[in-house]
């Protein structure tokens, strides 16, 4: 697989380590009334899309980016790779 | 050798001699094992797998299902070689496969007999009845009789790389449509690589006797092949297989580098290509199928077009009495090819009525079959339906070609029926970046794969933004190709084999189809049809046509297997590339490691770290004396150790005290500058992760230590924390695990052993107490970290350099402590004064623990937001009940206990049930002249005193011990303030 990272250019799958489902990105506030329970789900309770899935890619060895990678689960068609930094900022935004 | 014709692809010039089953024979430059067996009159060359009927050659190339061999001797030994695709090279040596006993008299033929009791399914049959025949009749019989070639059992001496290519065009396969779209693609200025399986490129322009713009096919490839050489953009890879098309336009090759050669001359055996290409462009052309009859398995009954290759490429007639028996025209070419090179053609059986090709002095039969040959160990003659026996002495078979669709097919692409060929062609759905030209998309004519070839190649020129050259395309008459599908010859007792390597017969399919195995997977794994090394190349087609027919279904409502990498086989060596034995992952040695080894160190693998486990000194005997004496002589003096594996981490910015706030579960806002804090890491599910020290150098400096296991992940978790969950902080993070040396000088002498270290400051412990921190030069100017942490549990100091100073560093410790008797130690002595301290370490914080069990559970802050923190307070984790972290003494002073051991309440059985707790860590305690342990058992913090069975069935132990403090020497910690 090869992965196009927004900074460096498309680069080999096998330099990156996949972490899971991007919405690891929305973590809970501790401090909301339920704030166990979302963290439960945010945690342990995932989509199993066939199709589409955005992802966390850490670009181990290279730049040390993480990336949210836009990947068609059933044919592996990467469609959109992003800066997980910006993302993260924009969901806070 | 006797079967040698005129003509060839051959240097007669030169004599090749090679051995088979010790048989001295000779052959030439160009012949493969298979072509030189065949030109000495060698047609038995293996046994069938199941049956172990005789076998000869049946192909001339990769899809070879019979002609398996072991290449080489002794520790180079090859098995399930394919003699079709093994290049001749002068003291070859081959032996066959799968008989007891000779080649020609093989005991194992008795199965042959008992073959109604082996049909389809019979190995799943013998799991069901009798079932005490199992262990003692069905699986040693079925396991001696399994497997084909044997093993060496030696290490493999040869040498396998990994490599990485890159292209814009890919072609798959040089024969005339791959050579004419690498023409066409190198020709446009695209960077393009071209790989054949075969040694020699040109494909069936070899094999035939077709002409090319006005010259022989295989002069044409050869110039062809010269022109592409002579081309820098153009990358030539002969005796490269393909062997898998993954995403992205990424393509697996094995080149066999150096296979051909007696002697590879300290080159790679094979190499492993990963391609990286824009386009692909596959002209992998089509593979021959057999039709099934009765015995149609003998040696001498081959692929019609193999036949021919033998004859026009090899120089080789397979037989002095050829019969052709074909579906289609393409059989005709071999009877007329043969006759042409003065072979006999005894006759040609042709399944279609109303053929008008004639051949003069054959026999020739239309709208007939073949119900049966004889021949013991080779074919003698063949039965036509009416009863007549031709004689042969070689039968050429044609039942049509099938287009190599399999590399369209690895990512999920299904093949389509084409009624017209008779034969699956690629689907739409191909990987991305593939297109197919020439017999692989089912263009069948050489004229239409030059054409075919040419302009897929020019279209890939256009998308890569080139002008496609305007020189001429080569030129070759559109040939007959006429089929009508023909699959199996009915109304005979014979048994007519489908696929020849697994030793399935038409009955077999039909056999499944009556069992219930209707759906092709099923069939598949059912009958074995298609597996093993051929992948049943040969035999797919064929088997699902019968399928068809039983199930009264049509060739494409029954579809196909999933065609899966690899093409043909790959060696695990070549996957394996230069990655064993040592090589399997980096060795990382300490900065101390080159010192330590002068002096008497033994050494540990931890992770991929060698680390000294103890120093051996003359007189020692056994590891115990040498770990004890460590021990004692740093407790009561000064010892030194090396502890760079510990992972480093700088962190830096206006936020990184909040950034620290929020990994570790324990206060890190206020740590003053100058000051050491440890700190507890937990899993964002609660659970303790992690621990270390980590040291403030000025307001928006941090360094931290990680476990050595963990240095790897805690940076990549933070790296997430810093981009993905806080990515407003300003932090920043960078591992430093390898830039600095870092030594451990602990006991009572540590701070007079330094202070003749530092340059000008001052150790008191007013001005550096204990869990401060400083930078600071040493020896006269080579800047330092000092820190004052203890893991030992003695006054003791960590002291880091620059790495490329430590070994300088240790050479200094240990000559500035020779007046105190400094010790260096090792890993095991740092293991014993880590329990006598009750630090947790790996066997505690193994990732199922929680701070309240480690006894660290006023760690974990509430007041504010940090990994782990809201999932730790779940009831389950914060249970009074809850397992604890204490120490164990024996009852008798003089047992030894054991980490692992079970602990249970004095009076209960031993069960599930009763189960309290388990030891984490042992060791033999020389402070306290005793065996002492850590370990989790429930309430042990209430239990002091109690004494419970430690309890050990996999060692047979049953020990009385009793529940302690887990801070075995110096409870109050007055040593490491002092």
């Amino acid at each position: 697989m090869i992965i196009n990272h927004p900074l460096l250019g498309p680069r080999d799958a096998a330099e990156f380590v996949i972490k899971g489902d991007a919405s690891l990105i929305d973590r809970p506030d501790w401090q909301i009334e339920n704030a166990a329970e979302a963290f439960h789900e945010y945690l342990f309770l995932r989509d199993n899309p066939a199709g589409e899935h955005r992802e966390l890619w850490y670009h181990e060895q290279g730049d040390r980016s993480w990336l949210v990678v836009t990947r068609n689960t059933l044919t592996h068609e990467v469609t959109r790779v992003e800066m997980a930094r910006d993302v993260a900022r924009k969901a806070r935004a | 050798m006797t079967h040698r014709i005129d003509g060839g692809l051959i240097d007669r010039s030169q004599t090749l001699k090679f051995t088979f089953n010790g048989k001295r024979m000779d052959g030439h430059p160009g012949d493969t094992l298979a072509s030189a067996l065949l030109a000495n009159g060698q047609r038995l060359v293996g046994r069938s797998f199941k049956y172990h009927r005789p076998r000869g050659i049946f192909s001339a190339g990769s899809e070879e299902p019979n002609a398996l061999v072991q290449l080489r001797t002794r520790a180079a030994q090859e098995p399930n070689t394919r003699a079709t695709m093994a290049e001749l090279f002068d003291g070859l040596s081959a032996t066959s496969q799968n008989h007891r006993g000779s080649l020609e008299f093989d005991l194992m033929a008795i199965n042959d007999m008992m073959s109604p009791f082996l049909s389809a399914g019979f190995y799943y049959k013998t799991f069901m009845w009798p079932a005490k025949f199992w262990e003692k009749l069905y699986e040693p019989v079925i396991r001696a009789s399994a497997g084909l070639g044997r093993l060496s059992g030696r290490e493999d001496p040869d040498v396998y790389d990994h490599g990485f290519l890159h292209c814009d065009v890919l072609v798959i396969g040089a024969g005339p449509a791959g050579l004419s779209a690498a023409l066409a693609a190198g020709r446009a200025g695209a960077r393009v690589i071209l790989a054949d399986e075969d040694f020699r490129l040109g494909g069936r322009l070899n094999a035939e006797t077709y002409e090319v713009d006005g010259m022989p096919g295989a002069d044409w490839a050869a110039q062809t092949v010269a022109e592409l050489q002579a081309m820098d953009n153009v990358r030539l890879l002969p005796r490269t297989t393909v062997y898998g098309a993954y995403d992205h336009g990424i393509y697996g090759a094995l080149e066999r580098m150096t296979d051909h050669l007696p002697d590879a001359g300290g080159k790679p055996r094979q190499v492993l290509w990963r391609i990286y290409s824009r386009h692909a462009i596959l002209c992998a052309g089509a593979t021959e199928r057999s039709m099934a009859f009765g015995n149609n398995d003998r040696p001498g009954v081959m692929l019609a077009g193999a036949v021919r290759t033998y004859a026009n490429r090899f120089g080789v007639t397979p037989g002095k009495q050829v019969a052709v028996f074909t579906n289609n025209d393409d059989g005709w070419r071999t009877a007329h090819d043969l006759s042409a090179r003065g072979v006999r053609v005894t006759a040609v059986i042709d399944s279609r009525a109303g053929v008008t090709h004639t051949l003069d002095g054959a026999r020739i039969e239309t709208g007939s079959a073949i119900v049966d040959t004889k021949g013991r160990k080779g074919l003698n003659w063949i039965t036509l339906p009416n009863g007549i026996r031709i004689e042969a002495d070689c039968l050429a078979v044609s039942g049509g070609w099938s287009p190599n669709v399999h590399l369209t097919c690895h990512q999920r692409g299904r093949p389509v029926w084409r009624d017209d060929l008779a034969a699956f062609v690629p689907g739409a759905d191909l990987p991305v970046g593939m297109r197919v030209a020439g017999a692989a998309n089912g263009d069948m004519t050489l004229a239409a794969a030059l054409k075919t070839g040419r302009e897929t190649a020019n279209t890939v020129a256009k998308d890569l933004g080139l002008t496609p050259s305007r020189k001429a395309a080569p030129k070759a008459e559109d040939e007959p190709s006429d089929i009508t599908a023909f699959w199996h010859v009915g109304g005979t007792k014979s048994r007519a084999w489908v696929d020849l390597q697994n030793d399935v017969t038409t009955k077999d399919i039909k056999q499944s189809h009556q069992e219930g195995f209707r759906s092709v997977e099923h069939l598949k794994r059912y009958t074995t049809l298609g597996m093993a090394t051929d992948q049943g190349k040969t035999a797919n087609v064929l088997g699902l046509a019968i399928l068809a027919e039983a199930s009264g279904k049509t060739i494409p409502e029954t579809g196909t297997t999933i065609f899966r990498p690899p093409y043909t086989p790959v060696p695990i060596g070549a996957f394996a590339g230069r990655a064993r034995g040592k090589d399997f992952r980096p060795t990382r040695l300490t900065p101390s490691h080159k010192w330590a080894s002068e002096n008497g160190a033994s050494f540990v693998e931890t992770g991929m770290w060698m680390r000294a486990e103890w120093f051996t000194r003359p007189g020692e005997k056994g590891w115990r004396d040498s770990v004890d004496r460590e021990v004692e002589m740093t407790r009561n003096s000064v010892g030194i150790c090396d502890v760079t594996t510990l992972g480093k981490i700088d962190i830096q910015g206006r936020d990184a005290a909040e950034f620290l706030n929020r990994i570790y579960s324990n206060a890190f806002a206020k740590l003053p500058v100058g000051k050491v804090r440890y700190g507890l890491m937990l899993r964002e599910d609660g659970y303790a992760y992690d621990d270390g020290t980590t040291a403030r150098l000025s307001e928006t400096h941090f360094v931290m230590t990680t476990t050595t296991a963990n240095a790897v992940l805690v940076f990549r978790n933070m790296e997430f924390a810093r981009q993905c969950l806080w990515p407003d902080l300003d932090v920043h993070l960078i591992s430093t695990t390898d830039g600095w040396a870092q030594f451990a000088v602990a006991g009572p002498n540590s701070r007079r052993l330094l202070e003749k270290v530092v340059d000008d400051f001052d150790l008191s412990n007013d001005a550096f107490p204990f869990m401060a921190c400083a930078e600071l030069t040493i020896c006269g100017s080579t800047s330092a970290r000092l820190f004052r942490i203890s893991f030992s549990g003695e006054l003791a100091y960590e002291l880091a350099v620059p790495a490329r100073f430590g070994d300088s560093l240790i050479r200094v410790l240990m000559e500035a402590g020779e007046e105190f008797d400094a010790v260096p130690y090792g890993l095991e002595a740092l293991g014993v004064m880590r329990i006598e301290k009750g630090h947790a370490a790996g066997n505690e914080l193994n990732g199922q623990t929680t701070a309240a069990q480690l006894g660290l559970g006023r760690m974990v802050s509430k007041k504010k937001d940090s990994i782990g923190s809201v999932l730790s307070e779940r009831s389950e984790m914060n249970r009074d009940d809850d397992l604890r972290l204490v120490g164990f003494r024996p009852a008798d002073r003089e047992a030894r206990l054991d980490a692992g051991a079970h602990f249970f309440t004095k009076g209960d059985t031993p069960s599930l049930e009763t189960d309290q707790g388990w030891m984490t860590s042992v060791a033999y305690s020389p402070s306290l002249g005793h065996s002492i342990g850590l370990g989790f058992i429930k309430r042990g913090d209430q239990r002091m005193g109690e004494i419970v069975r430690a309890h050990d069935p996999i060692r047979d132990k049953d020990t009385e011990v009793e529940i302690v403090s887990p801070h075995f020497i110096d409870p109050e910690g007055e040593r490491q303030r002092g």
